[in-house]
């Protein structure tokens, strides 16, 4: 591909985040449609710049009905990505990327907006369930529960502990007490709070569940080229992957029937490497990580499957103070992450990797240049992305 | 009398999943195979992923199993469970039968004393409307 063609991220936009149910006022379809035209306004486009669209797994904010309602004169690309709830969202950068790179399309959005007040809850049963004949009639209902067998096994393993899960939410929390977007903001939590916090299933506690938000985010993806007469720093998507081992379409969300040597994992082991591969790099050359948080356990998983520690070592690693801000290794999830800032389906950790980058984070790397930034964990697809500053 | 009450979702019958149902009402815990190659195969599918044949054959699976991971659940993300909390779910293997595992409870036991690698027990919990489900309880439990 000739260098002009590589997709950057030239612009980002929020909405205000809250619990779920905060925004009322407000459809969710409304509160994304801002969260675009910010990201578009953020970027120094107008819609007449923007021609495509990419989001993820049964979005419920139509790409079709966000042009009108936007006023996009002419849509070359709209695309959702197969199923995996949070693993869609570096998929849907990766496919942001793929149209602009193919020239396809010349700018596209990539967006989440979710109001979980005034749809489903994520935390609650749901029909629509993989294979749910054989999940729901045994009270196997949710993420949290889903995702707490393969963390129950990966404990069972290898030498972690809840005190490694205890350290993955109070570095979310630290980092989130910093950032007046976080839904947890004026929320401290203390060790002592953390063991005091209730089982919702073994071995998570309450404050190893993500938070259930309302709130929109958005990012502009176009070429380097085009990308070079913005007034936006360079942030190059330096690689975009999104994919799946074997087993996984009926993994945890299913009848958990994925290959032993892959059951207690993210599903990340194959695609990380590859990742790394075709960005040039290696992990020792990532200053800053979003490592999708939806359960603290699979955030250690993952600094093991993407090669920041070896296996089962991700608990050393967290105790050792290598995931804090400022000093460890690998500061991760600076804004507070999916535990303390709010859950946008892992969009707003693509935000805080390009806010990481462009210098402007409320728990900020010195001179950070590279970011990685997972997609959902332990789903099909997962994915994942580097970020590079030029 | 089943271990959760009558609110709690039943399995409803779609195309791959009737023969393995109507095992279930039989009280005959039976999971798919390939009929060319043999592979097994859980949740049953039209296909065998590894010759592709889409002749299918069923297997009874034995009656004891082994807890391959488990959770022990406190919050209801559902209404029907709130008075059977805490529950423990479970994901059991059957050393007999490679590649496939089932996701049922383990009953008949404080969760707290549910461990990874335990045997447990099959026993069929009717459900009502003629049909039962597969449940487990551990071993140790039965012999005292
Ligand atoms: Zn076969």
């Amino acid at each position: 591909m000739a260098e002009n063609n590589k997709a950057c991220i030239v612009g980002i936009g929020q909405s205000e985040f809250t619990r779920w149910g905060g925004i009322h006022d407000r459809s969710q379809f409304q509160i994304t449609a801002e969260a675009i035209s910010a990201a578009i306004a953020d970027a120094g486009l107008t819609v007449n710049d923007v021609d495509g669209f990419a989001s993820f797994s049964d979005d419920e904010n139509e790409a079709t009905l966000m042009q009108v309602a936007l006023g996009v004169p002419v849509l070359r690309w709209s695309s959702m990505v197969w199923g995996g709830g949070g693993g869609g969202s570096i998929a849907a950068l990766s496919q942001a990327c793929a149209a602009v790179e193919s020239g396809q399309a010349h700018t596209v959005v990539m967006y989440r907006g979710l109001c979980q007040g005034q749809g489903q809850r994520f935390g609650q049963a749901g029909k629509k369930r993989v294979h749910g004949n054989y999940i729901l009639p045994y009270g196997l209902f949710a993420p949290p529960q889903m995702l707490a067998l393969m963390m129950q096994r990966y404990m069972h393993l290898y030498p972690i502990t809840h005190d490694h899960l205890a350290e993955v939410a109070l570095n979310a929390r630290a980092n989130a007490n910093r950032n007046p977007r976080a839904v947890m903001y004026e929320k401290p939590l203390t060790r002592e709070d953390y063991f005091n916090g209730r089982w919702i299933a073994e071995p998570f506690r309450l404050y190893d569940c993500c938070l259930e938000t309302d709130g929109a985010c958005a990012v502009v993806v176009t070429t380097k080229e085009r990308a070079r007469d913005l007034k936006a720093p360079l942030i190059e998507v330096a690689s975009a992957i999104h994919g799946s081992g074997p087993g996984w379409g009926t993994g945890p969300l299913g009848s958990h029937n994925m290959p032993d040597e892959d059951y207690a994992s993210t599903n990340s082991r194959r695609l990380a490497p590859e990742l790394f591969a075709r960005a040039g790099m290696t992990p020792a050359d990532i200053d800053v990580a979003q490592i999708y948080d939806h359960f603290s356990g699979l955030v250690l998983m993952a600094l093991e499957e993407y090669g920041f520690c070896d296996k089962g070592e991700s608990g050393a690693f967290v105790a050792e103070g290598s995931i804090r801000w400022p000093n460890g290794k690998l500061p991760i999830n600076t804004s507070g992450g999916q535990l303390s800032e709010a859950y946008v389906h892992g969009v707003n950790l693509l935000l805080e990797g390009v806010r990481q980058l462009r210098g402007e984070s409320t728990s900020q790397v010195k001179d950070a240049r590279t970011c990685l930034v997972t997609g959902g964990l332990g789903v099909s697809p997962t994915s994942g992305t580097i970020l590079r500053r030029h | 009398m089943s271990y959760f009450p009558k609110e709690m979702p039943r399995p409803v019958p779609a195309m791959n999943d009737t023969e393995f149902l109507r095992g279930c009402a039989e009280r005959h815990l039976r999971f798919q195979a390939c009929a060319a190659c043999g592979m097994l195969r859980h949740p049953p599918m039209p296909i065998c992923s590894h010759c592709h044949s889409t002749a299918e054959k069923w297997v009874e699976a034995p009656t004891t199993a082994k807890v391959y991971s488990f959770t022990v659940v406190h919050h209801a993300s559902h209404p029907a469970v709130k008075a059977s909390l805490p529950y423990v779910v479970a994901l059991l293997e059957f050393p007999a039968l490679p590649g496939v595992r089932l996701v049922s409870n383990i009953t008949h036991v404080d969760p707290s004393e549910v461990r990874i690698g335990m045997q447990v027990d099959l026993w069929w919990d009717d459900i009502g409307e003629d049909m039962f489900l597969p449940r487990f309880r551990p071993m140790e439990k039965i012999k005292a």
